[in-house]
């Protein structure tokens, strides 16, 4: 047996009102959740570790980025963040076309580095054209060239148990009363140490850009563009970032994007 | 499926405590997914075909871009402009999500939901075109298992809709590009697969659209009541 339960007028005004009702929902009552301290945010933080121990659990932790080949290059690589930055101590690199650059490496390394581009130039090279995920959601493939991280690792001896590696950056990011914020990321010893992970010197078969970091940028294939660190002044060998910074391991990690990029 | 007579009339139970429960995690948890998904959606409101997206070639499927936001404060979780905020509450629940889907597989197969609620039949097909000129005309049947209509559409959501949105959704990620190559492969390269993420979800919300609607029209209280107790009234001489 059927019955007929509606006028077509009512189910119209049911779905009016059922319409009203969601728009009112996009409520502000969530926008608390954009303040980092708040302990709601803090526990749905928490989903993000979760990931991270799931894919360095669960996935090859030396699986490669897919490589492409140069009929995929079709376009120049898209700048992000800081193109051009104006801090005196970069400006008067990029006058001299970098010959003074060094590349400094310290903290718990046996022995701290000083390296010009013509030694990193020196070292053993690595090539690749990856895709390169901005956490916008675009994606863009170029060919990078420079000396795996690894390499430079090795030749400053990383001491056993160190962590973390910081890129201390030339660029400043942000410019606030308290003076300006430079650019700074950290990753972990698997990434740093994997095989993709350079520090590009080179790109689409040109010398690195400005725009792009220039003279020395990082690639972290599986993670996404905002930590891969640009303009890189020096590299530090740290097991703890909590005091650097808001605590968070990253100029965008302390403004409440994830440690862990990897999705 | 035993229906018991009581001097209100007959009744089943219609659904297992899993699928009741999980359906409510699962309209919670995309609630979070959708707005904070337009949320990201807005950080670049371009969708694109192929593994790259095309800033000096054109393989642009869709956009929103132009002044001002792309998708309304109201549709966007948090309301103001916070990518990274968004970020934390949709990966928050899409495990959730996930995992309700998980328990949900799990529960549907062992209580034979799967097989005997939502598998089609050639008795469903055969009946498929009355089906549609009922609802067209809202006459609703309150049967013990589902109508032709509600399997194809509830089987499109649950083994259409949602692996795809996982699958999706895990494609861009580049730690498990790296680690399953083939995952963006099969789905056209990592901005295809963006764009399949949020063609599915424009699916998942026309579907819960439609969902609601039909649900006010076949009765609230009934089919409210199925979802939370279980317990569904059967029309007269089901």
């Amino acid at each position: 047996m059927t019955r007929k339960i509606l006028t077509r007028r009512r189910a119209l005004r049911l779905a009016g009102a059922g319409l009203a009702t969601a728009s009112m929902s996009g409520c502000k009552v969530l926008d608390s959740l954009s303040d980092l301290g708040n302990p709601v945010r803090q526990y749905m933080e928490r989903a993000n570790q979760l990931t991270f121990a799931a894919q360095r659990g669960l996935l090859d932790r030396d699986a490669l980025a897919r490589e492409f080949t140069a009929s995929d290059i079709r376009q120049p690589q898209r700048p992000n963040g800081v193109t051009n930055p104006q801090d005196a101590a970069y400006l008067e690199h990029v006058s001299t076309d970098f010959a003074n650059y060094r590349l400094v490496v310290s903290g718990r390394v046996a022995r701290p580095q000083s390296l010009s581009l013509a030694d990193l130039h020196a070292m053993p090279a690595r090539r690749q054209i990856t895709r390169h995920d901005c956490v916008e959601g675009w994606s863009c493939i170029a060919q990078w060239t420079g000396v795996p991280l690894s390499e430079v690792l090795t030749r400053a001896g990383v001491e056993a148990g160190a962590k973390y590696i910081m890129l201390h950056c030339f660029d400043t990011i942000e410019r606030s009363l308290s003076g300006g914020v430079k650019y700074y990321e950290t990753i972990d010893m698997v990434d740093a140490m994997h095989a993709q992970t350079i520090l590009a010197y080179g790109m689409n078969g040109a010398t690195l850009p400005v725009p792009n970091g220039a003279p020395l940028r990082l690639r972290v294939e599986r993670q996404l563009g905002y930590k891969m660190a640009k303009y890189i002044r020096a590299i530090e060998v740290i097991d703890d970032f909590s005091a650097i910074g808001r605590g968070r391991g990253g100029y965008w990690e302390d403004r409440g994007y994830e440690w862990y990029a990897g999705i | 499926m035993t229906a018991i007579t009581d001097k209100r009339g007959r009744w089943v139970k219609r659904q297992t405590r899993t699928t009741r429960i999980t359906h409510w995690i699962w309209a919670l948890s995309v609630f979070f997914l959708m707005g904070s998904g337009a949320q990201i959606f807005n950080a670049h409101p371009v969708l694109y075909f192929g593994d790259q997206s095309g800033f000096g070639f054109d393989n642009t499927v869709f956009s929103l871009a132009g002044e001002g936001r792309a998708l309304p404060g109201w549709a966007t979780i948090p309301s103001g402009v916070d990518l990274a905020t968004g970020r934390v509450v949709h990966f928050f629940f899409a495990w959730v999500f996930v995992v309700a889907f998980l328990v949900w597989c799990v529960g549907a197969v062992a209580s034979g939901h799967m097989w005997h609620d939502l598998m089609p039949r050639r008795a469903d097909l055969r009946s498929l075109a009355g089906d549609i000129r009922q609802h067209a005309q809202l006459r609703f049947h309150h049967r013990r298992r589902y109508g032709p209509l509600q399997k194809l559409s509830y089987g499109a959501v649950l083994f259409g809709l949602f692996p795809l949105i996982v699958a999706t959704g895990l494609a861009m990620s580049p730690a498990m590009n790296a680690a399953f190559p083939w995952l963006p492969e099969i789905l056209g390269g990592r901005q295809t697969a963006r764009t399949l993420h949020f063609a599915a979800a424009t699916g998942v919300v026309l579907f819960i659209l439609v969902h609601v609607v039909m649900v006010l029209l076949a009765g609230p209280v009934n089919e409210m009541r199925s979802m939370l107790t279980g317990w569904y009234k059967l029309d007269e001489g089901e």
